[in-house]
């Protein structure tokens, strides 16, 4: 066991380096209203985080993560474009399926972050290598993402606009959008809505489900998605390589699916972005489903370290989240991306070294 | 001294009590209806300690009592990792109840938990808020739609009259403990074409710190075999 004092050292020497990178450090508070990121991330959180009840405030959660506040703080009040900082706790619990684990994960644990909102293209490339030179000299190994690279490539199938949708809301959720997939790529077995005596009950209304019941039945007239499609998608989706391997296999996807062809320039030209800020792409993974299993809210390039340990979450991971700054924002938007390290991890792996 | 927590009144402790005694340990109020001491009789070194269904699993994790008779949804609902503390000895065959999910009737379009996901991302557009379920299974029902990767819910609670929400418009649909079905019919509802979240029934548990020679004497007079 690594004293928390020790952990803390290896968090205030990050945070010093993200200043010195030009960020201004900010403090968010650690009680936080449950209300938005509830609204955000939905009933799961409540497995996850601690929430606790305030006579005024109604119901708070112990700060789960920093990039809510962050962006909230930055939405209400910041110039563009900002770099923020930050070194604190985050806590989570862990809920527990029949037994109880072994080595219980830990339910308190500091963050040191970096969040950057600006219009600059290369700041995917800027935050990654800043984040990859931090852990320079720790036995890490970067994978990346980005999940534009799906959602494009899902919007380019040939479907109807409520087939469409439907896959881009489960895209997060793997084990849903592969049956919703496995369902269009056959032909439609047409389905009866039998009449009822129930009176109407509940806030839904006649109309909406009428609504439903329509799309269904359009639905019935529509073929099948192509087998060759289908393919394609799982090629995409099971595609996972060092990045200059990665890249050619997307140019050549790309050839037949003009859809996805500026998102594969752009994922080239980030590669070319991280290797001109002296990185060997070839070390760094391209992982084209990196970031479906995590928090719905990223939505362009992502990245994680790894020690590849047993049962140790990634050392640091971060990624792009344009479209929360939208849901947060109230009107305003602005591109954004951020990541945090895990000090506690760091001050393990140095303590070994 | 094994202290064996049994319901304390009602149904359950009747069928409790039957159980045991048609396995030769006869279990007893004593003294008046209203007083809360239980008597043995056919087995030496048990005690009776007459609770609340719902206050058994905590009283058996937390080993103030060493045995009790408690429903399977109780125990999973209420005790996080309840197979470190507890053992299931025997399904005792009596208070089955399956925790189910359930809409309203009139929803012609909804009869699986497909639909069902579907029509929440509907719901959430269409009223800005996510679809609201029902129930006092609060980790059990999130623990399920986690696994089936429902997401555009939220779980309102309600400790009773789970049932009567929707028609008030405090939730779209339920998760409640049920039977016959026949209060969910009574109140315009449906059961999803699925398999229950949960099948629950009366059934005997032990504390596993609790295991011993003494424990299994009395085991073996019930006829369990673990």
């Amino acid at each position: 066991m690594i004293p928390k004092r020790d952990k803390q050292a290896v968090g205030q020497r990050l945070l010093a380096a993200f200043r010195d990178a030009g960020a201004a450090e900010i403090a968010p508070d650690i009680l936080l209203p449950a209300e938005s990121l509830l609204d955000l991330y939905g009933e799961d959180i409540r497995a996850r985080a601690y929430v606790t009840q305030d006579p005024i405030r109604g119901e708070m959660m112990l700060r789960p993560d920093f990039t809510v506040p962050v962006v909230q703080a930055h939405m209400e009040n910041g110039a563009e474009p900002a770099r923020y900082c930050y070194l604190g706790e985050v806590f989570r619990k862990q809920d527990m399926g029949d037994e109880r684990p072994l080595n219980p994960r830990d339910n308190e644990y500091l963050q040191a972050g970096f969040e950057l909102f600006s219009r600059d293209p290369a700041a995917d490339a800027e935050l990654f290598a800043l984040f990859h030179r931090l852990l320079t000299g720790h036995a890490v190994t970067a994978e990346t993402g980005d999940m534009s690279l799906i959602l494009d490539a899902v919007r380019a199938l040939p479907l109807t606009d409520a087939r469409r949708d439907a896959l881009l809301h489960h895209i997060w959720r793997p084990g849903r959008f592969q049956r919703l997939l496995d369902r269009f790529a056959a032909p439609v077995v047409p389905r009866r809505f039998p009449d009822t005596a129930a009176p109407w009950t509940g806030l839904r209304t006649d109309a909406e489900m009428t609504a439903r019941i329509a799309r269904l039945r359009a639905d019935t007239a529509v073929p099948p998605l192509a087998e060759v499609w289908t393919r394609r998608l799982n090629r995409l989706l099971t595609l996972r390589a060092p990045g200059p391997t990665a890249i050619r296999a997307l140019n050549a996807l790309a050839e037949d699916w003009p859809g996805i062809a500026e998102t594969a320039e752009r994922i080239e030209r980030r590669f070319a972005s991280i290797a001109a800020r002296g990185i060997d792409p070839a070390s760094v993974i391209f992982d084209a489903s990196h970031g479906r299993a995590t928090m719905e809210y990223y939505d362009g390039f992502t990245f994680s370290f790894l020690a590849g340990r047993a049962g140790w979450p990634p050392v640091a991971s971060g990624g792009r989240y344009d479209a929360l700054t939208r849901v947060l924002g109230k009107g305003r938007e602005i591109p954004a991306i951020g990541g945090i390290i895990r000090p506690g991890l760091v001050a393990e792996m140095e303590v070994e070294a | 001294m094994i202290r064996l927590g049994v319901p304390s009144k009602g149904r359950l402790m009747e069928q409790s009590f039957d159980w045991f005694a048609q396995r030769g340990v006869r279990l007893s109020r004593a003294g008046s209806d209203r007083e809360y001491a239980g008597r043995v009789e056919g087995v030496r070194d048990v005690s009776l300690v007459l609770l609340s269904a719902g206050e058994i699993p905590r009283e058996l994790a937390a080993g103030r009592i060493e045995m009790g008779v408690t429903g399977t949804d109780l125990v999973r609902e209420k005790l996080p990792g309840w197979a470190s503390d507890l053992v299931e000895l025997a399904p005792m065959g009596f208070g089955h109840a399956d925790l189910i999910l359930a809409v309203p009737e009139c929803w012609r379009d909804c009869e699986t938990l497909d639909d069902l996901a579907s029509i929440t991302r509907d719901f959430r557009a269409a009223h800005g808020f996510r679809l609201r379920i029902a129930t006092k299974y609060h980790r059990l029902v999130r623990a399920w739609l986690a696994a089936h990767e429902v997401a555009d819910y939220q779980l309102v609670d309600s400790q009773g009259a789970t049932e009567g929400t929707v028609a008030n418009q405090t939730a779209e649909a339920i998760a409640d403990i049920t039977s016959s079905g026949a209060t969910l019919r009574a109140n315009n509802l449906k059961i999803l074409a699925e398999d229950p979240i949960l099948r629950s029934q009366a059934t005997l548990f032990a504390n596993r710190a609790a295991a011993g020679p003494e424990m299994q004497r009395f085991l073996a007079q019930l006829g369990v075999t673990v």
